[in-house]
């Protein structure tokens, strides 16, 4: 129940849509989305094969609560092997695709093998077909929406495509559904585009019920919205500030990743923070931020909806860029903005549309184009390298410049689309690269939020704060307030944050209903709906099982424990400034403890106990 | 008293959850495209805008019915669809001029907002107030407040003395 137990199986390269039935068994071990669709993967693939390969398979899939009335009901995910990070990739989109694909009537889509011409999926209801992109094919995701929606003669349909930048290889591409939501890490984008597929087109009219007890449902739902509208951070801070909040309150923590993440402080913050969105342009009296935005059944809506000022150079000559769209969030203006030294909002803003409009990851980006920078600095890449542009941290037409040549794919914007890895390797300096498991840091210093730093290494996708976000407890003071500066403890800590995440993201909800709700407020809402008894030690037991997964993957595709670490810079320079000063992250204190606490072996593998206790094979 | 839904668009952040409740409350599952109210999304200018019926007093959907299947509610005001004699001829669905009679090919019949019999679902479901159902003679009430605030000079001898 709340799963609508069907699978549609795209054969990509026979150009063939089957049905097929939900494995129930599994969705009782794996709940949804990210647990049961890695499930799916790590029975199907090879977990060393090549990621841009047609052995790989990319799975498109929804939670049991997606498409339901619970808030922020309306998520998806994209599970497949990362050509990033070559570690399991899983992304998280809102937006409005995921509701729209239950309500067709799927729980997931698994697409296999590779088309041998540019398609897309057109899905409606039960009707579901492969048909020719060649027309959209080289062309960005913005026009890619508008061509279907005109070809269908549809308004209503829901989309989610590749831009250029995935077409022409960049390692970081997203999926990019609803104009400007996406489903951003790991290169999820680069897989879909390497099996020539452009676009998923979605309209679904069958509606999603099959809700177990639905009057106990919605007495959970209700209850938990409740719980929303008092919270501080999800009733106010995110609805009026979005994610942005964040950039002015952990500068002042002294973890605000700065220059390449050589300083924890950036001395512009405040003018490419959340507060600073709200303010009047001089030019034409409005603000940068238009509106706060709902993704499907959010009743928090923290979405920012912007527009550029029409006299700044990114756009003075582009009409195209003065409406508004997806503005910007916290993650994305830290890395386009801090982690290059640059305060232009306007950049920021412009350098975000692009990563919508032709669909790649701007955490990713940001942090190569640092790397780039820092490289240019001492002189290991060169004006003959760019194709005559000059690099420096602070330098908005540098930014402009980066993001313009990402989407295309042209000149040195082939070596930005390797990410700040590959790049730093190419021009021999791997140390530069700000990066775990080959993916690159968000916007939390580990030197000044201890926990973090575990969080990051121990991450199953790479760097990455959605995988265990201790800021919450160590800046925030949810569910507790802990030490940033402080190692005791964190271990736990991190674990309990990565079990209880991993429940989330296969639930259909959005992980940030967790600044307000603990899995025992989430619980009831699954139960009402889910075939099964759902408690809160239940859920963050599947959790569990699923971090085990994605690390046996991990550990089958050649993670070692040597992987599980962070750039020197982290480990060895001190904070220079601010309340983390003179501290590195201590995550040699903190990781054998981690290990421990997971039943691992000092070698980071699960022991047998381990591996009996959650049915690894 | 009759009631009125009122919407505020520029309180609306496009969530749907008034499409999730109104399918819930008319079709017992969550179905935005069976929806009575619709949320429309105008990305270039950064609006979102629930829409639906106005129960119109000389309602054209109810005057072009041919077999008298849209019933005026007395109580509430609204114009109700009764579904054993409607016909699913959809005359009704051309002479609204404002799009919100529609018909639904499950059952063969039209639908439109019927104030769910006086305690409108989608008003109880928006989080942020953008719709809600107020006395239908008064649904200028909080402009004409605001306004009174922004527009009054206070001047008055009362307000210069402190007021009472």
């Amino acid at each position: 129940m709340a799963w609508t137990g069907k699978i549609l199986r795209v054969d990509l390269t026979n150009g063939t849509c089957v049905p097929e039935a939900l494995n129930k068994d599994w969705a009782q071990l794996y709940l949804g989305q990210r647990g049961l669709a890695t499930k799916y993967l790590m029975e199907e693939i090879n977990a060393d094969i090549d990621a841009l390969s047609p052995e790989n398979k990319m799975i498109m899939t929804t939670g049991p609560l997606t498409g339901t009335m619970a808030s922020t009901g309306g998520r998806y995910s994209v599970v497949t092997k990362s050509p990033l990070t070559n570690c399991v990739a899983c992304s998280n989109s809102g937006g409005f695709i995921g509701a729209e694909m239950k309500n067709a009537g799927w729980d997931m889509i698994i697409f296999e093998g590779k088309s041998p011409v540019p398609v897309y999926l057109y899905l409606a209801n039960e009707k579901a077909e492969l048909l020719p992109a060649d027309e959209i094919w080289g062309t960005s995701v913005w026009n890619t929406d508008a061509w279907l929606h005109k070809k269908h003669q549809d308004p209503m349909l829901r989309i989610a495509a590749v831009g250029r930048s995935a077409e022409s290889g960049c390692l970081y591409a997203a999926i990019v559904n609803d104009l400007h939501r996406a489903a951003g890490r790991s290169g999820v984008g680069t897989v879909m585009a390497s099996k020539n597929l452009k676009a998923v087109a979605v309209r679904g009219t069958l509606g999603v019920g099959n809700i177990k007890d639905p009057a106990k449902f919605m007495e959970a739902v209700t209850a938990a919205k409740a719980v929303l509208v008092e919270n501080a951070v999800t009733g106010q801070g995110l609805p009026t500030y979005g994610t942005q909040v964040l950039m002015n309150v952990i500068n002042e923590t002294g973890a605000l990743p700065t220059r390449n993440m050589s300083e924890v402080q950036f001395e512009g913050a405040d003018k490419v923070s959340g507060e600073a969105m709200h303010e009047l342009r001089k030019s034409d009296g409005k603000p940068n931020l238009t509106t706060n935005a709902a993704c499907f059944a959010c009743t928090i809506a923290c979405g920012r909806i912007s527009t550029i000022d029409q006299g700044h150079f990114s756009i003075a000559n582009k009409p195209e860029y003065w409406g508004n769209s997806g503005g910007l969030e916290y993650e994305a203006a830290w890395a386009l903005g801090p982690d290059n030294g640059i305060d232009d909002m306007d950049a920021l803003t412009y350098a975000n549309f692009l990563c919508n409009e032709d669909g790649w990851d701007p955490i990713t980006f940001g942090g190569t184009l640092a790397a780039a920078i820092e490289l240019y600095k001492i002189g290991a890449i060169t004006k003959e390298d760019t194709g005559g542009m000059e690099l420096s941290f602070g330098s908005a037409e540098a930014l402009v410049w980066a993001a313009e040549i990402i989407a295309t794919g042209e000149g040195f914007g082939k070596d930005l689309g390797l990410g700040s890895k590959r790049l730093c390797e190419k021009y021999g300096h791997p140390e530069l690269s700000m990066t775990v498991k080959g993916q690159e840091f968000p916007a939390y210093d580990p030197r000044g939020i201890q926990g973090m730093g575990l969080a990051y290494a121990t991450s199953n996708r790479g760097a990455c704060h959605l995988r265990g976000y201790t800021v919450s407890s160590e800046i925030l003071g949810i569910p507790e307030k802990s030490d940033p500066l402080a190692n005791e403890g964190k271990a736990g800590l991190v674990k309990a944050f990565q079990d209880a995440t991993a429940a989330v993201d296969s639930s259909g909800l959005c992980l940030f209903t967790t600044f307000a709700w603990s899995l025992e407020d989430i619980a009831p809402q699954v139960d009402g709906a889910c075939e099964g008894d759902w408690s809160a030690e239940r859920l963050a037991e599947v959790g569990e099982r699923i971090w085990n997964l994605e690390r046996d993957f991990n550990l089958q595709a050649g993670i070692t424990v040597a992987d599980d670490t962070l750039p020197k810079r982290l480990l060895k320079d001190a904070a220079n400034i601010g309340p983390a000063k003179g501290r590195v992250n201590d995550l040699d204190k903190m990781l054998p403890e981690y290990y421990e606490l997971r039943g691992w072996g000092t070698d980071g593998v699960p022991t047998e106990e381990t591996r009996k206790r959650f049915g690894l094979t | 008293m009759q009631r009125s839904l009122l919407i505020d668009s520029g309180k609306c952040t496009g969530c749907v959850q008034c499409e999730l409740a109104c399918s819930l409350e008319n079709e017992g599952i969550f179905n935005p495209s069976k929806s009575r109210i619709r949320m429309f999304t105008f990305h270039y200018e950064g609006r979102f805008v629930p829409y639906t019926c106005t129960q119109c007093s000389e309602a054209w959907c109810m005057q072009a019915c041919p077999v008298d299947a849209i019933a005026y509610d007395a109580e509430t005001g609204a114009k109700v669809i009764v579904d054993a004699a409607c016909v699913g001829c959809r005359v009704c669905t051309i002479a609204c001029p404002f799009g919100t009679v529609n018909y639904n090919s499950s059952t063969g019949k039209v639908i439109k907002c019927d104030l769910c019999g006086g305690d409108p679902a989608c008003a109880k479901a928006c989080p942020t107030g953008a719709i809600i159902y107020v006395d239908a003679d008064q649904t200028g009430y909080e402009k004409m407040r605001d306004w009174a605030g922004k527009t009054d000079t206070g001047t008055s001898a009362n307000q210069q003395q402190g007021g009472t």
